[in-house]
């Protein structure tokens, strides 16, 4: 019995102090709480610094040669730098070069070291950490592309101020790849958990699945940034990011859908512009029946891509039409957008030349956490009804489609977006040719692996720019795939924030951000 | 002691089963680590590398003991991703999951032992049978959808919190306690029910007992019978009962830290596993199913200090 006292004795007392912090808790709910968080994220009292809201952590690496999301290149865009940097109209200007040649032949490119480069932790930048975040990259970037194109650097010395990069082969997009190769201090081991580099804006602190924040470089070489920091708030789910945005709680969240800018509530301005991928129904053109051309041609006869649109996101996005986005002015050709105008009788006809009278069924695997695509998948599933094609959409998670569908083939058509890792064209095309190990869809086609590596190999760029509009006419005559959109990107940004620009790649530069008085 | 010590080797032994379980289910999913961090550009031989760096390419058993003997030793190893030492994530996160567990189990307590008693012993019909049907009907709605509901209304409409707009406790300790007392009652809802239900019955059963009708014919007032002799005996299974919830509210904020945000260890797990970050997945796994032995155990202990009959059986 005395023990029955005493527990029961353990239990009055744990209710009192309950019964007391919930008399604590349940007034903060209730009265000064709500409104003092208000206060705090209100928009009147911003202190020069903003919330961002992402959707995804930065869980690949911070190293600028090992990080791979788009969501993580996104946000350290603001802290590293290359020699040269692009801009907003898809340029390169320079940026811890303060100039730099190319020689006549396309051989020997000379960068001049910009004076009073700083890196973020103090120590001046020189021509040895420029080669060595030469060497580094070549050594260790998991971007393919650019490891490819450094690979054809016979020489990099140094004089006094200027660096001197010699190539076995001249290649027009090398200053594209140069931009990859972002500048970092000699000898410094840390960059996957402290990064530090030259940008505008230096790595503070990160919290796993909380917080990323950033400050002002008080030392940037340039034009400081205005803001001086930058917290970005991990979400690593859409609803929750958006429910924070609509409670007016965050600065700027990008990549919303339309649904969700029809729900928007809170008095922020909304951009658009476009996410820069190109969204297709990837076919694997290895598997029957999308090793048939007339099969693929009709699949794009029977896909009405305005409707699809109209549907997805009450037609805001692109039409594309070939493996180009419009943000690369040069390439795109919107005609090939048009080259399959939506035509059920004659996509019929095709499947029937094809021996697929009866249409057929096959399966559109589609990674789950990417909305968009599923979205998209589901209209698509709809309108192949009408020509008696049966397809069967299968979520998977990111990384099994990574494994299954992008590494091992194993799949029949796919929805996804591909982006360009660097502003050129062949960051697109590459993989389409016959024995890259990105291709991923298997396409072969011989015209078009000679029509690439003439581009490649192409001194002249006027020249070179026909060949990759060459490339693009191919993938759309053969239907290499069913191109469908660039989608929309939807920015949501509290109204006195100004400065935000779209980029021609996916990174938000937070250096032209400011408040307006 | 005996006792004890084969409670502590069950514990080793269950400890060892579920990190081999869980190792080997990472066999089994398609797509490894390097799938993940290197993304789509990666050459075939940045991935061999990586695989060779993170030892990734040794055999199963190789790795399983590796990890198992830097366990043993207190080293949890190094996340993939993130490249952190585990014990300093989980030094993070593990507070949240702690404070949101201890704020729900004293939610239930608090909540659920007054009313229990409450409506235990009513002499009203009405009453009675309306705490069963709503008893009922809460026990039934799923944590998660309390959660969810409570951040639709009382976050979108009533503006009263802000969803998602966790404060760590590193920053504020009362603005985290703050936001942490809705996911804890979304928990805690359905436990109080259930508790309220036991105690419920468990007080009928003890009116019904004889001991009850002889202390009435001695001319014990009702609400001293209660007090005196019914409740302590009514409490028992209450008391396992409560204990064993204390396991279960933790694994129930698996689901509450994603729909409110909480980045705890819940939130981490989920993101590891298909991260396929796997030292980070193990050394979760180990602790929570650590948790749940540890609290049987105590709660086997309760018993038995509260109704010492058992200790004779």
């Amino acid at each position: 019995m005395a023990v029955i006292k005493r527990i029961l004795a353990v239990f009055l007392a744990m209710a009192v102090t309950a019964g007391l912090l919930c008399g604590c808790g349940g007034t903060t709910t209730q009265n000064p709480g709500p409104s003092d968080e208000t206060t705090d994220s209100s928009r009147a009292d911003h202190g020069n610094e903003i919330t961002v809201g992402i959707a995804q952590d930065l869980d690949d690496s911070l190293d600028p040669n090992l990080m791979t999301a788009a969501g993580t290149r996104e946000v350290m865009f603001n802290v590293f730098e290359g020699l040269v940097k692009p801009n907003s109209d898809g340029d390169y200007v320079c940026a811890v070069a303060s100039d730099y040649e190319k020689s006549e032949d396309g051989l020997t490119y000379t960068f001049t070291l910009r004076d009073g480069v700083v890196f973020h932790n103090g120590q001046s930048c020189t021509t040895d950490d420029v080669i060595y975040s030469f060497e580094t990259c070549a050594a260790t970037s998991v971007t393919s592309a650019v490891v490819t194109a450094l690979s054809a650097i016979t020489d990099i010395s140094a004089q006094g101020n200027t660096i001197t990069i010699t190539l076995s082969a001249p290649n027009p997009d090398f200053i594209s790849y140069v931009s990859s190769v972002y500048i970092m201090p000699k000898g410094y081991t840390e960059q996957s958990t402290a990064p530090v580099g030259t940008g505008p804006f230096r790595f503070v602190s990160r919290s796993v699945q909380e917080n990323f924040i950033l400050e002002r470089n008080e030392d940037y070489y340039g034009e400081a940034a205005k803001l001086d920091k930058v917290t970005y708030k991990i979400y690593e789910d859409n609803n929750a990011l958006f429910t924070a945005l609509n409670s007016g709680a965050l600065d700027l969240v990008a990549h919303l859908t339309i649904d969700q800018v029809n729900n928007l509530s809170n008095g922020y301005n909304v951009l658009e512009g476009t996410m820069n991928l190109v969204q297709a129904l990837y076919l694997n053109n290895a598997v029957e029946p999308f090793d048939n051309e007339l099969v693929r041609q009709a699949l794009c006869y029977a896909v009405d891509v305005d409707s699809m649109l109209e549907f997805t996101a009450e037609g805001h996005g692109t039409k594309l039409g070939s493996s180009m986005y419009p943000a690369f002015g040069k390439y795109f050709d919107p005609a090939l957008a048009e080259a399959y105008p939506y035509d059920v009788e004659k996509a019929k006809k095709l499947l029937a030349e094809a021996g697929y009278e009866n249409g057929f069924s096959f399966t559109i695997t589609v990674p789950s956490n990417y909305q968009p695509h599923v979205d998209t998948a589901v209209v698509l599933v709809e309108q192949l009804k009408a020509v008696g094609i049966d397809a069967q959409i299968q979520q998977v998670e990111w990384n099994t489609w990574l494994t299954e569908v992008y590494g091992n083939r194993n799949f029949e058509a796919t929805v996804c977006g591909f982006d360009a890792s660097t502003l050129n064209a062949s960051a697109l095309l590459a993989r389409w040719v016959s024995d890259n190990d990105k291709n991923m869809i298997n396409y072969n086609n011989a015209l078009y692996d000679e029509t690439f590596a003439q581009a490649q190999s192409a001194a002249d760029e006027s020249e070179q720019t026909a060949l990759y509009k060459q490339c693009l006419e191919i993938l759309s005559d053969t239907a290499a795939n069913v191109y469908l959109q660039d989608l929309a990107d939807f920015v949501a940004v509290n109204p006195e924030l100004q400065g935000f620009t779209f980029y021609p790649l996916y990174v938000i530069d937070m250096s032209c951000l400011y408040f307006a008085d | 002691m005996k006792y004890i010590v084969k409670k502590i080797c069950t514990l080793i032994i269950t400890l060892f089963i579920v990190s081999l379980l869980a190792f080997l289910a990472f066999q089994i999913i398609p797509g490894d680590p390097t799938t993940e961090l290197l993304g789509t550009e990666a050459t075939e031989e940045a991935r061999q590398a990586l695989r060779q760096e993170l030892g990734l390419d040794r055999p199963v058993l190789v790795r399983y003991w590796d990890w198992l003997s830097g366990f043993v030793m207190g080293d949890m190893g190094e996340s993939y991703n993130y490249r952190m030492p585990v014990s300093e994530m989980l030094a993070d996160k593990l507070p949240v999951t702690a404070l949101l567990t201890l704020l729900s189990f004293i939610f239930t307590i608090v909540l659920s032992i007054p009313l229990g008693i409450w409506a235990g012993s009513t002499r009203s019909r009405a009453v009675d049978l309306g705490v069963t049907v709503l008893d009922q009907v809460i026990m039934s709605v799923p944590p998660f959808f309390v959660g969810m509901l409570a951040c639709y209304l009382l976050g979108n409409v009533l503006k009263l919190f802000v969803p998602g707009d966790f404060v760590s406790y590193t920053v504020s300790w009362s603005k985290c306690l703050g936001y942490m007392i809705l996911p804890a009652l979304a928990i805690a809802i359905p436990r109080i029910a259930m508790t309220v239900k036991l105690l419920r019955s468990s007080i009928h059963s003890q009116l019904e007992q004889d001991y009850v009708r002889t202390s009435r014919s001695r001319g014990s007032s009702r609400g001293k019978i209660l007090r005196r002799h019914v409740l302590k005996n009514a409490m028992i299974p209450v008391i396992s009962f409560l204990a064993v919830s204390a396991a279960e509210i933790m694994t129930g904020s698996i689901i509450i830290e994603q729909v409110f945000t909480i980045p705890g260890v819940s939130r981490l797990l989920l993101a590891s596993i298909s991260n396929r970050d796997f030292p980070v997945v193990q050394a979760i796994v180990v602790v929570m199913a650590a948790w749940i032995v540890i609290v049987n155990f105590a709660a086997d202990l309760l018993y038995q200090l509260a109704d010492p009959r058992i200790r004779r059986l």
